[in-house]
């Protein structure tokens, strides 16, 4: 029975999943059905795109994780640290609202918001000095941007998470630390977040590969700022335009591979240093 | 870049942005890899299994003369197309309404790519927005036979072919052979508001140089009107460099070159730099929302594309200028140099030559080339004579324009500059990451030349050309 229930999962894992892994992994070895060995690799590498592209994603990366993981840890403290309930589980639903949204959708929003001529924040923007949507989007800006989009989304359901692993916390611990006199800060810093390793590590692995594969934020704005926004901002981008824009399927499979390879080390060295996998 | 033919306006994403949306960051690794696998789940032989016809010039597919043809439309090109289903109820037609192309979506050059993946499934008759396809379509790509089928090696009769404005066909010309049909055409004119003219006791300018000296006359005598905008891509360069003969996109063979030293592009640049000084050129958008509250009363003049009309006087969500103020002169030129002008942009139809009723098939492009009904439901100028002919008598009865409208259009259509190249890349693309957050940071444009020059023979170079 458990098979039959599984097996629905399992083939679409196969043909969507697995398979085209599989596919990719020869097409970056091959060209035209011949194995070329590196040839892909280098092609792609020697591309006076690929450094860029990898530029923008490590400046938005280091931007972002940072950014999710120290608000994220915060705001759940002081979410969980509120003591009147209603308000609690209000402040959580809020959070988790946008998150709900699609992401594109939530990508178009966002255009409103980043054009001075129509945002309803358009003093905040010219306080800054965005004067026009150009502006506004220049490279220099994107990694806040996409930070400020993502962290958005995303922080939300975090924030929920965050706040079920701080409710695993035993009250035994919690009220010892309150009889040694520790205060707030204390006792998130000794004592809550280190129990929470685990579960911060798992949320920069998860983050880290989703942010990797940055893709429909940078894709949309660049279609709504015609161009302004360059196409192939990000590694996914270059991958597209790879295969759709040059017709090289396997350029575009080396690119997706070097990415899963990057993607990968950066999650074992999370996984290994927060020690995802200890048993207590 | 969008209303290139009059069509709509596409700030929106596009098909395949939103699909991207919804996938929602899965990796383009699994997208490219599982459409590779639906490929070659189904795909046997890639390229079509036919035979060489010499009459035509190209491989044909084995024909089935009754057999459905499919057409690919945008939705202003969607009436043109019903139009043929009425009057032609013996040749079954299905028509698919796509984005057309649109504002650098890559729509149709995607799909192909997959269906030359898969060896099969391509439309019959495609109609693109763009003008540059054929850079793309009229190659072999993974095997496949070219999309683009050649017209002028015996399949479409020369007759017709020689009905098209001198020089409409020349972006779908390689070496000689035609791939695609234009249906419109964009050439630059320069537009001029007669009732400012007359208050500020202007005169039209014929030449760049009038034009300049113009700018420094309205700026110190009435500052805040404007002689036009460099904001959009389109507009500095297939307006002002193409229209001054610059050979900054050029494409010979294979070769692509492109040359700000040339005294034609350092003078444009000198002119746009200097017009951004005193403030007659502007930076905003055409189509932004800005444009309109602040310039709708305050363009004295500005050199535009044919479209220009419908897109922007004449539509009422943009300026919506009163009738009887508004005419097209003649393009701009260098005093002395050759009489030519810019272009921007013009739809293509093409022909597939996988096609299975390559009869149907030419007797459709024939209709939504030269048929009244053609004439009718054009949205601008046509690109073939005698339909263009009866559109400008339409449009000149109407009344709205001052001057010789149906004069100007026609000087201008016939004299679009032959140097601009059509490679497979949009100068747009560059002109926007480059020069647009330049200038917007306060560079001038000379300061950016050098930096936009290279990224333009960067992506020449990825797309497989030789840059001189």
């Amino acid at each position: 029975m458990g098979y039959a229930f599984s097996s629905g999962y399992t083939l679409l894992l196969l043909l969507f999943g697995v398979f085209p892994a599989a596919y990719a992994l020869f097409l970056a070895f091959t060209k035209a059905g011949q194995f070329v060995g590196v040839d892909n690799f280098a092609r792609v590498l020697s591309d006076y795109r690929f450094l860029p592209a990898v530029q923008n994603v490590a400046t938005y990366l280091v931007v972002w994780l940072i950014v999710q993981t120290v608000l994220v840890v915060v705001l759940a403290l002081i979410v969980h640290s509120i003591g009147v309930r209603w308000l609690s589980s209000t402040v959580r639903f809020v959070y988790y609202i946008p998150g709900a949204l699609a992401g594109a959708s939530s990508v178009m929003l966002w255009l409103f918001l980043l054009d001075p001529t129509v945002s309803p924040v358009s003093g905040v923007l010219r306080v800054l000095g965005l004067e026009t949507f150009v502006q506004t989007v220049s490279v220099q800006n994107l990694p806040i941007i996409f930070t400020i989009i993502a962290f958005w989304t995303g922080a939300g359901g975090w924030i929920v998470i965050m706040y079920g692993a701080l409710n695993n916390i035993s009250v035994e611990v919690m009220e010892a630390a309150r009889v040694d006199g520790a205060g707030m800060v204390k006792t998130a810093w000794h004592i809550q977040i280190p129990m929470m390793r685990k579960w911060i590590t798992y949320m920069a692995i998860m983050n880290l590969a989703a942010g990797t594969q940055l893709f429909v934020e940078p894709r949309i704005l660049s279609q709504a700022s015609k161009g302004v926004v360059p196409p192939d901002y990000s590694l996914n981008q270059l991958a597209y335009l790879y295969a759709f824009r040059q017709g090289d399927f396997n350029g575009s499979a080396a690119i997706s591979l070097l990415l899963l390879v990057v993607a990968l080390g950066l999650a074992a060295f999370f996984v290994l240093r927060g020690g995802l996998f200890e048993r207590d | 870049m969008d209303h290139r033919d009059g069509g709509e306006s596409t700030t929106t994403p596009t098909e395949e942005g939103i699909l991207m949306g919804t996938q929602h960051r899965r990796s383009a690794l699994l997208l490219t890899a599982s459409v590779a696998t639906i490929a070659a789940l189904t795909a046997c032989s890639g390229g079509s299994s036919g035979t060489v016809d010499d009459s035509f010039g190209f491989a044909i597919a084995e024909q089935e003369p009754d057999s459905p043809i499919t057409v690919w439309v945008d939705a202003s090109r969607e009436p043109i197309a019903q139009a043929f289903e009425e009057d032609h109820p013996d040749i079954p037609i299905e028509i698919e309404t796509y984005d057309g192309n649109a504002g650098g979506s890559d729509s149709f050059r995607t799909k192909i790519a997959l269906f030359d993946q898969s060896g099969e499934g391509w439309p019959d008759v495609v109609f693109s927005t763009q003008t540059n396809d054929t850079s793309w379509a009229a190659q072999e790509l993974n095997g496949a036979q070219p999309f683009a089928a050649p017209l002028n090696k015996g399949y479409f009769d020369q007759e017709f072919l020689d009905g098209f404005t001198t020089g409409a066909l020349d972006p779908m010309t390689v070496d000689g052979t035609v791939y695609g049909l234009r249906n419109d055409l964009a050439p630059v004119v320069l537009w001029y508001d007669e009732s400012l003219l007359n208050e500020f006791g202007y005169e039209v300018p014929e030449t760049w140089e009038d034009y300049l000296a113009l700018s420094d006359r309205l700026a110190a005598e009435h500052p805040g009107y404007i002689l036009g905008t460099v904001g959009e891509a389109f507009t500095a360069t297939y307006i002002n460099y193409w229209g001054a003969a610059a050979p900054i996109f050029q494409l010979d063979g294979n070769t692509f070159s492109s040359d700000f030293s040339d005294e034609n592009s350092q003078r444009m640049t000198e002119l746009i730099d200097h017009m951004l000084d005193n403030g007659t050129l502007v930076q905003d958008s055409v189509f932004g929302a800005e444009f309109v509250t602040k310039y709708a009363d305050k363009i004295v003049a500005m050199p535009g594309p044919v479209w220009f009309s419908g897109a922007l006087f004449q539509n009422p969500d943009s300026l919506n200028t009163a009738a009887g103020r508004i005419g097209a002169a003649n393009p701009l030129h260098w005093e002395g140099g050759e009489e030519v002008t810019g272009n921007v942009g013009g739809g293509v139809w093409y022909a597939s030559s996988h096609s299975k009723n390559l009869d149907a098939v030419e007797t459709f492009l024939e209709y939504a080339i030269s048929s009244d009904r053609a004439v009718e439901l054009a949205s601008g100028l046509p690109a073939y004579d005698s339909a263009a002919d009866q559109w400008l008598a339409t449009q000149s009865e109407s009344g709205y324009y001052v001057g010789d409208f149906a004069e100007s259009v026609s000087t201008a259509a016939s004299s679009v500059w032959s140097g601009w190249g059509f490679p497979s890349f949009s100068i747009e693309v560059s002109y926007a990451n480059v020069v647009v957050p330049g200038l917007a940071a306060g560079k001038s444009l000379a300061d950016l030349t050098a930096e936009w020059q290279e990224e333009m023979e960067n992506q020449a170079q990825v797309q497989g050309y030789t840059v001189e």
